[in-house]
């Protein structure tokens, strides 16, 4: 037991921690470094690189779509095209880019020094990298998967794709998942344990509500779709009879695993996201975000629903009509907690006082589209109507308007938002408004119109269409606002290498925002707080101006805990202090097992079993080497050996 | 706008794209305005507001809650849970007319789909009164007919917008769709689930017809192929049974194999290679020579034959009518 | 009064203390997520057994020799762990070396009576569904058994270097709760694949 040390935050206090918490410089420290920052960093940047490689397959496609009859790709390119394209999008991008910016942000929010596991974020971002080569590893040689992002059986069986593209896809996804499902408990753990005192769970940012919500559904969810894809590649494998008629086995038994992890996926691939708008636009709508407990409550009613309703994906697939209808009502009701948050958003700009700013602008459009997303997945919950709907571009429309419209569009006005606390610079404004214009109107010239190619009844996943159709001219501007909306995001990445080198500095606090990340140097000290706060509101920063009550948060004087490489946890509701914890040093062990596992992974798609085998106990080693119980961890007993 | 081969939004011609149709414009229409609400009052939100950047954003005050949000969120919801209801009201309403025919199908056809082309099974009550056919279903208007869709190889799904929506064939299962034509007419189908290479080129047609001319359709087709009755036609036939024989069907021939679509009846039908070709000598001709060509990743072997041959095997085809 | 404890709490404990500790979640989010995978293959067992035709159960009438003694054997090697993991609470290290390594046996003979009982098996994981199921869900269940063997032996290990105490033991509680989870997933197993058709489920 100890009783901490309160201090106030000094320069020799600052030294002290500094030394403490660093990562050593170099290619040691690089390849070992547990830092939340850096790890939340590395998955920014290689899920921002995997949207430009899933933008220009993206593009491939839509020139291959620009006209009917066009022979730019034969259909087996393009099938491993849209498949590579979706696959990116969906598990490649769009749920790393989250946990990237919530890795960096969370314990900033939390007034932490780190996350719950330090280690094993870094693992999970190290596996993801794997997984994502590993997912390429087929495609650059021409064997990509080709069975579509969601893979039916038994075209995915291997008497009809006997080559080596699924067996990459099965085993990509479940290495892959291996990353989802450590990084959700991380997550979890954190968001349970790991905020300052005092920061009640009625005080969390809604960016923690969103990623919690979305961890909670990944731990439970992932593991559906990791053994979808085990039972396939042993039916590939070994010639087990789980998707197979003629074994007594069931295509559908697919759809139901696939789905049952897949829809509550794209909720956990948006809440975050919707987070992010949740806590941004009040920042420059200078109020508080309306009705926040009814916006958290409708994350997490959300995702319950969000269970119950993968079945629409199945509307076709002849299960019985009292199924189909309990299924259809609930699909339906999930779009009121969606609602209570769009009147939440406008809400808080009508009651506020907006600023025009770049990131404004994201947050803001981003209601557009996500209404427009919305009222088309709310159209696909009818099972009459889905009947016509479903597998058309109407859905394809759906789909990008979710993933685009509720997490590109929200993250790009994150990294406008939280760029200046990533980097000390700001991205440039000027830039920023052409950024802004040329994606959103590149964005809706190209998606607003495939929905009526959808209901001009042109099929997904058709690698070419003849004239007569109805569908020529309808393709070609969808084309040309792909390319338009591509020209926003390059744009974007111009700001970002230009702002890094030369953008105007920004100070700790530039925006003027309520939440505790911003209380802290840009960019923030290894150590994150050189002393725990103490939390009395939602809006710590802004306290004096909002008088909600008399209490007030304390920022430069707390906990200095600066006996070694430590931080504090608290109880999971009032966040009351509860233990200090020494925190893991720099450690090459998740690197270590990465490599392991992707090596277990290769022998396995390789069919090289003695590799397999060996890595096999590589990756025993280094679970042993890492677990191994550490006297500087307090694992161990003092006074023994 | 005029209708489309496949849409469905402006056209329909079935009973259940009839309950569809006017339900899918609600939806629409009730999308459509809630968009260009919310557009407005965003719009409408932004008056007064100026831009700017950092700078701007810190130097404005921040504002107290004044508990108006609250109010937004629950008026909010109420409107939207009016058309919220009539839709889950109407869904159900529409699903009950289209989930199952009004009264009892008098004809059953199977329809087993194939990569990539759709096999089509009619039965009567005894052998001689069955045939088989491929890519062109023909059915009476007027009454329900009820489709048995049998799974064949991968996962397809069998769509004719302008009469119903889509049902899934699927290995291992048997699903049931049905359709009922309002007026004669030939609609086009589709297969709408992912299916391999040429799923893009898979269609099919239905041919609706009057009672009467539907009866006389399906007493042709129960006839058996004619035997070749010209030299050219003699020799075309001996090179349809050694090649065309090892995978397709001529009902009264040797060749009897289930592999690709039924040749009986060929001539027909209005189109070939699953309605992606117009049915007659120069694109028959052109199909049996480059199936790839025309359907890259198609399963059915190109033939080399030399001109000679194509035109014997031509004539002989031309006499399955 | 709350602000100042908050802001200035008295003394608190410096890592983890007997079962409290990150690490303790840590590996509860683990069996939550291990849970979720085992729930998955039971439902995969249940949709196939409720849409299969009949005979696709190949055992429908299953042997409760040796599979019934063999899950008590391995529920009673909870109690064991248990019991060892006291004796590292108290202080007892033979008590806990004992435990830790009873339970290790009783594991052991687990896992060799369920291969044993494979070998016995008349049709192999490539028969039909069921027969994928069955061996895939008790495959898979005997990797986490062997995974849970490991965890004792490290314990026992780490016991014997006296690297714990009743207050410094996280470790024990992480892996003994890893052991009742493997346990506990065992009841549904065989429950599934040995009590239900009894029931009527698949005939």
């Amino acid at each position: 037991m100890r009783t901490p040390d309160i201090g106030a935050v000094t320069d020799a206090l600052r030294t002290r921690l500094h030394a403490i918490w660093e990562t050593e410089p170099g290619w040691r420290g690089w390849l070992s470094t547990v830092d939340h920052k850096e790890i939340g960093l590395r998955y920014i940047v290689t899920a921002f690189l995997m949207l430009i490689i899933g933008g220009i397959e993206a593009l491939v496609i839509r020139l291959q779509l620009a006209g009917p009859d066009l022979r730019l790709l034969t259909p087996e390119q393009y099938d491993q095209f849209f498949t590579m394209h979706g696959m990116t999008m969906i598990f490649l991008y769009a749920s790393p880019i989250l946990s990237g910016f919530s890795n960096y942000l969370w314990p900033l929010l939390l007034g932490s020094r780190d996350m719950a596991f330090p280690r094993l974020n870094a693992f999970s971002y190290w596996v993801y990298l794997a997984a994502a080569i590993f997912l390429y590893s087929g495609f650059v040689v021409g064997a990509g998967p080709d069975d579509g992002w969601f893979n039916y059986v038994p075209y995915a069986e291997r008497n009809y794709s006997p080559g080596p593209n699924q067996d990459i896809y099965a085993l990509g996804m479940m290495l892959l998942g291996i990353s989802t499902t450590v990084g959700a408990a991380n997550f979890i753990v954190t968001a349970f344990k790991m905020r300052a005192p005092g920061m009640a769970i009625n005080r969390l940012p809604i960016l923690i509500w969103g990623t919690l919500t979305a961890s909670v559904a990944n731990l439970i969810v992932v593991p559906a779709v990791s053994l979808a894809f085990f039972l396939l590649w042993m039916d590939r494998q070994f010639g087990t009879g789980f998707f197979q008629p003629a074994l007594g086995g069931q295509p559908l038994l697919w759809q139901h695993l696939f789905w049952l992890f897949g829809h509550p996926w794209v909720y956990a691939i948006v809440l975050p996201a919707m987070g992010m708008v949740s806590d941004g636009l009040p920042v420059f709508c200078r109020r508080p975000l309306a009705g926040y407990s009814l916006v958290a409550l409708s994350t997490v009613a959300t995702m319950i629903l969000g269970f119950g309703v993968w079945v629409h994906h199945m509307f076709a697939t002849g299960l019985p009509a009292l199924s189909l209808s309990f299924f259809s009502g609930a699909s339906i009701i999930i779009t009121v907690p969606s609602a209570v948050a769009v009147f939440a958003w406008l809400a808080t700009i009508w009651t506020g006082r907006p600023v025009i700013t770049t990131a404004f602008l994201f947050y803001a459009s981003m209601i557009l589209l996500f209404v427009i997303g919305g009222v088309s997945g709310f159209m696909t919950a009818s099972v009459p109507a889905d009947w016509q709907l479903t597998d058309t571009y109407f859905v394809v429309a759906h789909i990008h308007y979710v993933l685009i419209g509720i997490n590109v569009f929200p993250v790009v006005g994150a990294t406008y938002f939280w760029f200046p606390k990533m980097s000390g610079r700001f991205l440039d404004e000027r830039l920023g408004r052409w950024n802004f214009w040329t994606m959103f109107l590149g964005f809706n010239l190209g998606f607003l119109p495939m929905h009526l190619t959808g209901l001009l009844g042109m099929p997904r996943r058709i690698w070419t269409y003849s004239d007569g159709m109805g569908w020529d001219g309808l393709n070609l501007i969808t084309t040309i606002g792909s390319f338009l909306f591509a020209a926003g995001v390059l744009i974007f990445f111009v700001n970002v290498a230009k702002s890094l080198r030369s953008g105007a500095p920004a100070n700790d606090n530039p925006w003027d925002a309520p939440t505790l990340e911003w209380s802290i140097p840009s960019p923030p000290p290894p150590y994150n707080f050189a002393v725990i706060p103490t939390i009395a509101s939602r809006h710590p920063l802004w306290e004096n101006r909002l008088q909600e009550s008399r209490a007030r948060s304390t920022l430069d004087r707390g906990m200095t805990l600066d006996h070694g490489k430590e931080t504090l946890t608290t109880t999971p509701m009032d966040a009351e202090p509860e233990r200090i914890v020494e925190m893991p040093e720099d450690s090459y062990a998740p690197l270590l097992l990465t490599a392991g596992l992707a090596t277990l992974f290769a022998g396995l798609a390789l069919k090289a079993w003695p590799i397999a085998g060996t890595s096999g106990l590589l990756v025993f080693a280094a679970l042993l080497f890492w677990l191994w119980p550490r006297r500087q961890l307090l694992e161990r007993a003092p006074a023994h050996g | 706008m005029s209708a489309t081969p496949l849409d469905y939004l402006f056209s329909s011609a079935g009973r259940r794209a009839d309950v569809t149709l006017p339900l899918t414009w609600f939806m629409l229409i009730v999308s459509v305005v809630v968009c260009l609400v919310v557009a407005g009052l965003l719009l409408g939100s932004l008056r007064g507001a100026k831009g700017g950047g950092a700078a701007e954003t810190a130097a404005e005050p921040v504002r107290r809650d004044h508990a108006g949000g609250l109010r937004w969120i629950t008026i909010g919801l109420a409107i939207s849970s009016v058309p919220l209801l009539i839709s889950l009201i109407w869904t159900m309403a529409a699903l009950a007319q289209v989930a199952g025919p009004p009264r009892r199908p008098e004809m059953t056809i199977d329809v087993t789909a194939h990569q990539w082309w759709w096999e089509a099974d009619y039965h009567g009550t005894e052998p001689a009164d069955s045939f088989v056919t491929a890519n062109e279903i023909h059915i009476p208007v007027g009454v329900p007919v009820e489709i048995r869709l049998r799974g064949g190889d991968v996962i397809h799904s069998f769509w004719v917008p302008q009469l119903a929506g889509k049902t899934d064939t699927i290995p291992g299962q048997q699903n049931i769709a049905w359709l009922e034509a309002r007026r004669p007419g030939i609609f086009r189908g589709q297969c709408a689930e992912y299916c391999g290479a040429e799923h893009a080129k898979m269609g099919f047609e239905v041919v609706a017809q009057p009672m009467a001319e539907f009866q006389r359709w399906r007493q042709d087709q129960l006839q058996p192929a004619p035997p070749p009755a010209t030299q050219a036609q003699r020799q075309g036939y001996a090179l349809t049974m050694a090649r065309c024989g090892l995978c397709h069907a001529i009902r009264g021939t040797s060749a009897t194999a289930r592999g690709g679509p039924d040749l009986t009846h060929l001539m027909s039908r209005r189109l070939i290679a699953a309605a992606m070709l117009p049915n007659n000598p120069g694109a028959l001709g052109g199909w049996i020579q480059d199936p790839q060509g025309v359907k890259p990743g198609a399963l059915m072997p190109a033939q080399h034959l030399s001109g000679e041959q194509l035109t014997d095997v031509i004539a002989y085809l031309e006499t399955l009518q | 009064m709350a602000e100042a404890a908050l802001a200035r709490p008295g003394p608190l404990p410096v890592g983890p203390i007997g079962r409290a500790g990150l690490g303790f979640w840590g590996v509860a989010m683990l069996v939550a997520s291990e849970a979720a995978l085992f729930s998955y293959l039971l439902f995969s067992y249940y949709y196939l057994c409720a849409t299969a035709p009949a005979g696709w159960v190949l055992e429908p009438a299953p042997k409760m020799i040796p599979g019934l003694p063999n899950t008590l054997l391995l529920l009673s090697s909870s109690f064991v762990a248990w019991w060892g993991e006291k004796g590292v609470e108290k202080g007892d290290r033979r008590r806990a070396l004992i435990g830790f390594g009873t339970t290790f046996v009783m594991g052991t003979i687990f896992a060799g009576v369920q291969v044993h009982e494979w070998a016995g098996k008349a049709f192999g994981p490539t028969t039909n569904g069921y027969a994928s199921l069955y061996f895939t869900t008790t495959g898979l269940h005997m990797a986490h058994v062997v995974v849970g063997l490991i965890i004792l032996l490290c314990l026992f290990g780490w016991t014997a270097l006296d690297f714990f105490s009743p207050r410094r033991r996280i470790a024990v509680s992480a892996g003994i709760l890893y052991w009742h989870f493997v346990d506990i997933v065992w009841l549904f197993v065989f429950t599934t694949y040995y009590l239900t058709p009894y029931l009527g489920f698949g005939t």
